[in-house]
């Protein structure tokens, strides 16, 4: 099993808190790695909302490869964090060259592309720089857009944090995401690292999918090229979130009714029966399986978790106005927020989605017997 | 043999024939069971002379032999009267003192059962035991992050849908526009196969909706059966329980007068309309019911006149070609009822089966796609269609899946196979087998007629006589001193029983995959199989 921790504050956070939880949360994760997923950006990234952010691994030789990528296309480079990889290497991470978090200026060319465009764009270059380091091995590119940074690395996530100095001003953010792995194959594969990314959406998991399969080359068959990698049976709770939203056009609480939808009764009573209906049959192959715990961050910031039908994953939301963290035990948010009132922490079962809006005031529980609201 | 019988080139003897009965005059008490139940007259009263030699322990009176006759069982040797080895005669036997053994080796009889020039037809399986199906086997055994569930505690969603589904996109914008959207029906995917009312008797078909509507309406199974090419009796057309049957149109259209006029009076609409263009028993041959079967009433059902054989011609002579009929045909049906029954084809499987599954995909009134391999059952064909026509299943309904995965159409068309699905009694596994190669659901007849009406028959070439309507237990008579063997009632408590049954057993597989929220169609990453080449070709795991 792997553990899950996110958080969502007015004040921005380092991304060492999640992943301290994470080591609280240790008994339950294998320390074979973490992932990490940071959105609405502070510090130098605060003034550059709008620029695209590159996060990924790359050698000496793949950063000139990337160099001159992006150069050719017309980006230019309008700010870069460097992460300083430290000269004595701790055991179990393997050595690498450069940790890149880069914002760029968008080429002129671009001026005046609408967000959407823009975020096509986006999505085709990270796939092509993506595929360009696959054949050399010199790049791994996590995500590539505008206010989020992303960090993937084998190894226990508190030491990998210390490792590479992540306690520092100039990284913090309003939403962080961390997931500490249990590493179940032997050729670790950063690619297979949650959280996973496209076009804005990000999700992580802990629990097993076990339909996988059908799912992925149901995804694949859509002909969108952001559905791809599968490294992982968990990338596709990110691809389907993207595909419920923008592909259909439909709000956070219809995730559920997509990967878990209702049966018998539940779903005869449901004062959107009929559409919810066309909606499990017509979305049939995205019905997950197998217990699994979502969380997962939109693009309006908003940060969600949700169960599977049978809640076979632990999973709690706490905090108070202004900081709410998700977490996989109650310890692990104990940690970050012990100053929350606990009777209001909230446990999501089955039919849950809970949802910490953009505002941060408050957890928002939609049931799946609920009126659909958030249907645009 | 008597001294004046000429010997001609279909003379046999007992050891020529695939069958030859045993009998032990020992236990024999001569009561005349097993020559009164024979349904191919194999046994007649034997007359026996013997010769008894009677010794003397006196000098006088000498020792002598004397003639004495006793009387037995003697077997007709005739290909006509031939021994089929449906065992009835142990069946009724009160002393077992009888009983068909199969001949040791390959029959002599199989050269001379065309006399008059008249191929052998039969009812019954391909000749072939065994098949792929059952060396599937689920290597995907959720161990490492699952929690097993548990098949007989926790909830499980098996149920699969008929239909032809639009892609999300589309459904929700006509679900806005208000626009037509094709009707989809949730069903159990263990279908009952088209078994015509004609080809079964009336209490075999009395039995089976006996058995569905009681699934349906106590069980909350929505368990469907298809009527085969024969129509439907009036009282069932003009029923609520016309609900739970999918009506089948083929190339004889019989019965379709009958249902057409029931149109207005209907009260249900019919799950589906199938239309077989197919069949896996003898691809590219036609349905064919003897003339022994057809009695008066099926003969009014049909629309025939009585008493005369009822080939159905081997393709839809009113159609050009197979892409105009299920355009025409599919939609002129859909017309029928308002466009609210799904209509969909089945085929035999053959390696032209991809064409026919393109096709239907440019076709949005196409609700889904049957498959009948090769191993499918019938209640007569001629004996070499049977035998040497036609496509496994398990490849064709892997191939056609993987096109529709690679068309993005997997969730829109629902194929559904047939063809030896239980054909060893592993139905679950089987059906389970075929769901993961990326079948919505499956049909199976054979095994219903074995498990709910006690067939005799298999691929031994036991029994195999439903053509001749002299079913000895009755399934496929149309003789009423046949068919009074089968009571209803026990069919449909049979019936219950296997699908009640089966969805335990489906579940008992499914559990430990980790899956219960939905019907792993496609989940082929669960399959392996001990064979490296049927591996590849069905692009599942190869495991030793």
């Amino acid at each position: 099993m792997c553990r899950l921790f996110a958080l969502t504050s007015e004040t921005p956070q380092s991304p060492m808190v999640a992943l301290e939880a994470l080591d609280i949360m240790r008994e339950g994760h294998d320390g074979s790695g973490v992932g990490l997923f940071l959105r609405d950006l502070a510090g130098p990234f605060e003034d550059i909302k709008e620029s695209p952010i590159l996060s990924g691994i790359f050698t000496t030789e793949g950063l000139k490869r990337l160099d001159s990528f992006m150069m050719n296309l017309g980006f230019m480079t309008k700010y870069k964090l460097s992460i300083r990889v430290p000269k004595d290497q701790i055991p179990g991470v393997p050595e690498r060259d450069f940790y890149l978090i880069r914002a760029y200026e968008y080429p002129k060319e671009w001026e005046g592309l609408c967000f959407e465009e823009l975020g096509e764009k986006l999505l085709l270059i990270r796939l092509q720089l993506r595929e360009m380091g696959q054949e050399k091995e010199d790049m791994i590119v996590f995500s590539f857009w505008p206010d989020v940074i992303m960090l993937k690395e084998i190894g226990d996530p508190l030491r990998v944090g210390h490792y590479l100095g992540l306690d520092r001003n100039d990284l913090k953010a309003r939403v962080v995401m961390a997931q500490g792995r249990q590493n179940t194959n032997y050729a670790i594969n950063l690619y297979a690292c949650h959280p996973f990314f496209v076009e804005g959406y990000s999700t992580m998991t802990n629990g097993e999918n076990t339909a996988f399969i059908p799912i992925k080359e149901y995804l694949m068959s859509r002909g969108f090229p952001g559905y791809t990698g599968f490294q992982s049976d968990s990338e596709v709770f990110t691809h389907i979130l993207h595909y419920t939203i923008k592909k259909l056009g439909l709000g956070v609480d219809a995730y559920k009714h997509i990967i878990t939808p209702l049966q018998g009764e539940d779903l005869e009573n449901h004062p959107n029966s009929d559409f919810l209906k066309h909606l499990k049959r017509t979305c049939r192959r995205l019905i997950i399986d197998g217990p699994n715990c979502v969380i997962g961050c939109l693009p309006d910031h908003s940060v969600f978790m949700a169960q599977d039908r049978k809640k076979l994953r632990p999973g709690v939301v706490g905090g108070h106005p202004g900081y709410y963290a998700f977490s996989s035990e109650i310890c692990g948010l104990d940690a970050v927020i012990p100053d929350r009132d606990k009777s209001k922490d909230f446990q999501p079962m089955y039919l849950d989605t809970v949802i910490v809006g953009p505002d941060r005031q408050e957890i928002t529980i939609c049931q799946q017997t609920d009126p659909l609201r958030l249907q645009r | 043999m008597p001294a004046n019988r000429p010997i001609t080139p279909s003379t046999l003897s007992i050891k020529d024939l695939l069958w030859q009965i045993l009998w032990n005059k020992d236990k024999c008490t001569l009561c005349g069971s097993c020559t009164a139940v024979c349904p191919v007259h194999a046994l007649e009263l034997g007359v026996f002379r013997k010769r008894v030699v009677e010794t003397s322990l006196d000098l006088n009176p000498a020792s002598t032999n004397v003639f004495k006759i006793y009387h037995g069982i003697r077997q007709k040797t005739d290909p006509q009267h031939a021994c089929v080895g449906c065992g009835m005669c142990t069946m009724v036997c009160p002393n077992d003192a009888i009983i068909p053994a199969r001949s040791d080796e390959s029959d002599k009889l199989i050269y001379h059962q065309n006399q008059g020039g008249q191929p052998r037809r039969r009812g019954g399986r391909r000749n072939v035991v065994g098949g792929i199906l059952d060396q599937i086997k689920f290597i995907r055994i959720s161990m490492l992050t699952d929690p097993a569930l548990d098949a007989g505690r926790h909830e499980f969603e098996l149920r699969t849908l008929l239909g032809r589904i639009l892609s999300p996109e589309d459904n929700l914008k006509y679900l806005k526009e208000n626009g037509w959207i094709p009707p989809v029906r949730e069903i159990y995917p263990l279908v009952i196969g088209g078994m015509s009312f004609g080809a079964l008797s009336p209490t075999m078909w009395e039995g089976l909706q006996m058995g569905v509507a009681y699934l349906n309406e106590e069980m909350k199974m929505p368990v469907r059966m298809c009527t085969g090419e024969g129509g439907c009796p009036p009282r069932l057309l003009r029923s609520r329980f016309l609900q739970y049957v999918i009506l089948q149109i083929a190339s004889g259209y019989f019965g379709w007068d009958e249902i057409l006029h029931a149109l207005p009076d209907m009260k249900a609409d019919p799950c589906a309309v199938e239309i077989k263009y197919g069949q896996g028993a003898k691809p590219g041959d036609g349905g064919l019911l003897m003339w022994y079967k057809v009695n008066k009433l099926i003969a009014a059902i049909r629309g025939v006149p009585a008493g005369v054989s009822l080939p159905s011609p081997p393709t839809h002579q009113t159609k050009y070609s197979i892409e105009e009929a299920v355009a025409k045909m599919t939609q002129s049906m859909y017309m029928a009822w308002g466009f609210r029954v799904p209509v969909y084809p089945k085929i035999s499987a053959s390696s032209t089966s991809l064409a026919v599954l393109n096709n239907l995909t440019r076709n949005n009134y196409a609700a889904g796609l049957a498959i009948d391999g090769e191993d499918g059952g019938t209640g007569a064909a001629y004996n070499v269609s049977m035998n040497a026509m036609g496509h496994p299943i398990a490849s064709n309904v892997r191939d056609c899946y993987l096109n529709l995965v690679k068309l993005g159409k997997q969730n829109e068309i629902p194929l559904f196979a047939g063809g030896g699905v239980g054909k060893t009694g592993n139905l679950a596994s089987n059906a389970a087998a075929l769901i993961m190669l990326g079948a919505s659901g499956v049909q199976t007849g054979k095994y219903i007629m074995q498990a709910a009406a006690g067939c005799l028959g298999s691929e031994s070439d036991r029994c195999n006589i439903c053509n001749v309507g002299l079913c000895p237990k009755g399934i496929t008579s149309q003789d009423p001193r046949l068919y009074r063997r089968l009571n209803s009632e026990d069919v449909a408590q049979r019936i219950v029983d296997v699908f009640l049954s089966f969805d335990t057993e489906l579940k008992k597989i499914v559990a430990p995959l980790g899956r219960s929220t939905s019907l792993p169609i496609g989940m082929s990453d669960a399959l392996g199989i001990n064979d490296y080449h049927a591996a590849e070709r069905l692009k599942i795991q190869y495991v030793v």
